[in-house]
Order: structure tokens, then sequence, then C-alpha cells
């Protein structure tokens, strides 16, 4: 049966996706934040934290993006094997993002990575860039995740021994050390583990998405505690507060490899889902 | 200690911050970012004469986010981008001008000498782009547009712009590396 969603509605659908994605934080991670804000005792870091708090006030009251760094535009789609659309959906998602960036506004932010000329309206070759699923199902979900630079230029990835699983801990601090207060902590930390070399980068990326209440486990919680007695604290400038969660993802792969990518999110740890069909 | 200064700023208005201070400014202040800063250092080896003057000025590390009206451009939202990137073109930038204050974000790196005597490194809180947005009460200028909205160099009339906190001060302490060298040593004491 052929989705009875036009072409009109998903892409105003998606133009009001990203707006909230970029104007309004989920409640998980606004909640995470007021918890650290109460927590912290260094009072420049608390400073940096109630800026940050009053920020996503004004944000949410002008109805303006929260960062001016408005990012490149992440989309993951899972799409059920029995949803039909009747037109091209990632023109369509193409288009959205085009009236988003007039109507936001967002940042012009794409550019031609050798030339660095700006497209002018966030599209481009490979962007928006779009992460297909096939499920069982006959819904079609959307979640866009605007990254910013700071943090997604503090990433890594490594192609570790299989037998230097030990070193995994140490990578994703040595990494954090490294970013510093650049990537605006207190960050989130994705972790990718296993896979391929690309496999890794992606699953450390969706690892982002994942709730920031959910509970932490073994190895997450292990990064979690020793990153925040590095003490690099809100903003780089000290405190006990770098880190929100760290969430790891896991795959299988080749007996001989171990990727490891670690990919930073800032405290603006921006996504939003939106669903159009489904169960009748 | 907390102080509110106004621009264009003297050598003794910034002699006496130390890191760790907060500070608030008013006055004008101009957008620069990494191709700005190329551009700049690129006239100064041929000795052109830029459209703006830096005497005195503060330089915000910032790509906003502008929206053209009727009524000329509109500041949607102006956060701090990430100075590290900054770091190496700087020292040349504060050696041929006399800029007195760099409102960033994340510090920079070995920059204290180049600071030294002249110029203080403040730092604003990284993506609070909207609180900063209504600092800025008006957009005086563009210059070099062709660089892209984010890298053009945008003159902006602020008001008690902050709170900023001296992250690196013009006698040599820097906050940041500090923290970073002492996060350093706990990694390695850890491994």
């Amino acid at each position: 049966m052929p989705s009875k969603i036009s072409r009109e509605t998903f892409i105003q659908s998606i133009a009001d996706l990203l707006r909230k994605a970029e104007i309004e934080l989920p409640e998980d991670v606004v909640d995470a934040l007021r918890k650290a804000e109460t927590a912290e005792e260094n009072s420049v870091a608390k400073s940096q934290l109630q800026a940050i708090l009053k920020n996503i006030e004004i944000a949410k009251k002008h109805g303006v993006p929260m960062c001016q760094d408005t990012g490149i535009m992440i989309f993951f789609a899972e799409i059920g094997n029995e949803f039909q659309p009747s037109f091209d959906i990632e023109a369509a998602i193409r288009e959205a993002v085009i009236l988003a960036t007039v109507k936001i506004p967002l940042r012009p932010n794409a550019v031609d990575p050798l030339s660095r000329k700006n497209s002018g309206n966030n599209i481009g070759t490979g962007i928006p860039d779009i992460h297909w699923k096939l499920v069982p199902g006959n819904h079609l979900k959307i979640t866009v995740a605007p990254k910013g630079a700071g943090s997604e230029n503090m990433s890594s990835l490594r192609m570790f021994n299989p037998t230097e699983i030990g070193n995994i801990k140490n990578f994703v601090l040595e990494t954090v050390v490294n970013a510093g207060g650049m990537p605006c902590p207190p960050l989130t930390i994705g972790v990718g583990i296993g896979g391929s070399f690309d496999a890794a980068a992606r699953l450390a990326k969706e690892a982002l998405l994942e709730p920031l209440d959910t509970q932490m486990e073994g190895l997450e919680r292990e990064i979690l505690e020793a990153v925040n007695a590095l003490g690099i604290g809100c903003m780089g400038l000290g405190g006990s507060t770098t880190v929100l969660a760290v969430h790891v993802k896991t795959a299988y792969c080749h007996t001989a490899s171990l990727p490891v990518a670690v990919n930073i999110q800032c405290w603006a740890n921006r996504h939003a889902s939106i669903v159009f069909g489904g169960e009748e | 200690m907390e102080y509110h200064l106004r621009t264009p700023l003297e050598i003794e208005d910034i002699k006496k911050l130390n890191a760790g201070d907060i500070v608030y400014i008013s006055g004008e202040i101009l957008t620069a970012r990494d191709e700005a800063h190329a551009r700049i250092l690129e006239m100064d080896e041929k000795q052109e004469e830029l459209p703006f003057s830096l005497e005195g000025t503060v330089i915000y590390h910032c790509g906003p986010l502008m929206q053209q009206t009727e009524k000329g451009w509109k500041v949607i939202s102006a956060g701090p981008t990430t100075s590290g990137r900054m770091s190496k073109m700087t020292p040349p930038l504060l050696r041929s001008h006399g800029i007195r204050a760099i409102i960033g974000k994340g510090g920079m790196k070995d920059v204290t000498d180049a600071l030294k005597g002249k110029c203080v490194y403040l730092a604003y809180t990284g993506g609070c782009a909207a609180l900063a947005a209504e600092l800025i009460k008006e957009v005086k200028a563009v210059h070099w547009l062709d660089l892209g909205m984010p890298e053009a160099v945008w003159v902006l009339s602020v008001e008690e712009f902050g709170p900023l906190i001296v992250g690196i001060d013009a006698k040599g302490k820097d906050i940041f590396s500090e923290v970073r060298e002492k996060a350093q040593e706990k990694f390695e004491k850890q491994k």
C-alpha cells in the first residue's frame, strides 16, 4: 500500500523537525545539564553551566537556534519494508534542508572540502548525510542530528591490534585530554568498537543518540569516572563535569582487527525524530 | 574581580586583568575566524590596507548566524567558535595590529608570549549563542562577505557583553593550559 503522506507535507514536517532539533534540546539532555550544575563545586565551572542553562531557555523562548554553529545535517532513516513512498525521499529531505536554512534560519555551513566554496544552502555532494536502515514494518522514522564542527573535529579513530583491548579506555582519555575545552564540554562520548574502519565510526555516532538517562555499565561507567577525574571541566576551565554520559556500541569485527572510534559531542546534544505511517 | 570595559581598549585597561577575572565589554567588537585571519595576514604581507582598523579592538572568534531583513542584518545566534584553530595565526596578527582582547572558547595554544603586555584572551561560554545574540545591539558593518557568512568580518555593537572569563592574561598566566597540564599528569599517572 503506497504511503499516504504527500511530498509537501513531508518536506514541511522535516523542516519542522530541523527547527525543533536546533531550538530545543531533548529533555534527558537538559536534565543531565541541570544535575551537573547542581553537583558542580568549582565556581567558574558552575557559572558556565548556568550560562548554558540560561542559553537553552532563551533559545526556546525566542525560537532561535541555541548555537550559531547549526551544524551539518546528519539523518538516520529507518524505513519499513512495507512503506512505499510516492516520491523521492532523499530529494525531499534535501529540499527540506534548503527550506529550513532560509526559514529557521540555519547558518550555511556546507563547503567544498578543497575549494572551501560555501554552497549557501547547506546542500552539497554527500550533504546532508543520510543513513538508511531497512527494517520490517510499514513506517518511516527519520532522526536528524545537526553536528557542529567544534566537537566533531576532536573525534578520533584508531585501528588497534586485537590484543590491545586494555588500551581502549586510555585511547578515549587521550582523545578527551587532547581536546581540552575545545569541544565545549560537558560532553557526550560515543564509542564504537568493532565492525570495520567506517562501521566503527558509524557506531560511535549512533551511540550519541542514546538517551543520557540510560544506565551506564562496565566500560562506559569506567570511562565516565576516569574522564571526570581529569578535572578538565565545563569549557575546559576546570571542574568535575567534563562528561555527561559515555555510550559504547559494539559490532563483530574481523579476527585480526579491533577498530575503535570516539565521537565527541558538545553539551548541545541536538537530535529529534519523527515517525510517518506505522500500524493501521 | 569583575571589570566593565568600553572599547577602544587601552593597554592599561587590560594589563590590570588577571586570569580568572570576570569581564564585560561594551562598544565595538569584530568577528574574525579562520579565513579572515588568513586574509588579514595575506594583506599585511603585501602591505595592503585593511578595510577596517584593528587598533584598540576586540576580536571575537565567531561565525555568526545572521539574517538579512529590510532593515539590514539581524543577529540570530552568535556564540564563540573554537579558538584553537586560530592559535598559529594569532602571534603574527598581534605583531602588526594593536588588538587588545580576543574573545573565544576553548583557549589557545602557544600564544601566551605573543599576548604578554598587550592583549588578553577572554573565554565566553561555548554554544551560548542565543544568550550572546541578546547582548549584540547592532550590526554596524560587514566586510569580506565573499568568504561566506561564518567567515566574514562582522562589526558588532555590544552592551555588557559577558560574562567573559579572563582565560589568558597579559602576564603569561593561562588557565586552559594549567587545566590541560594537570589533566595530562593525572592521565599519565592512571595509565
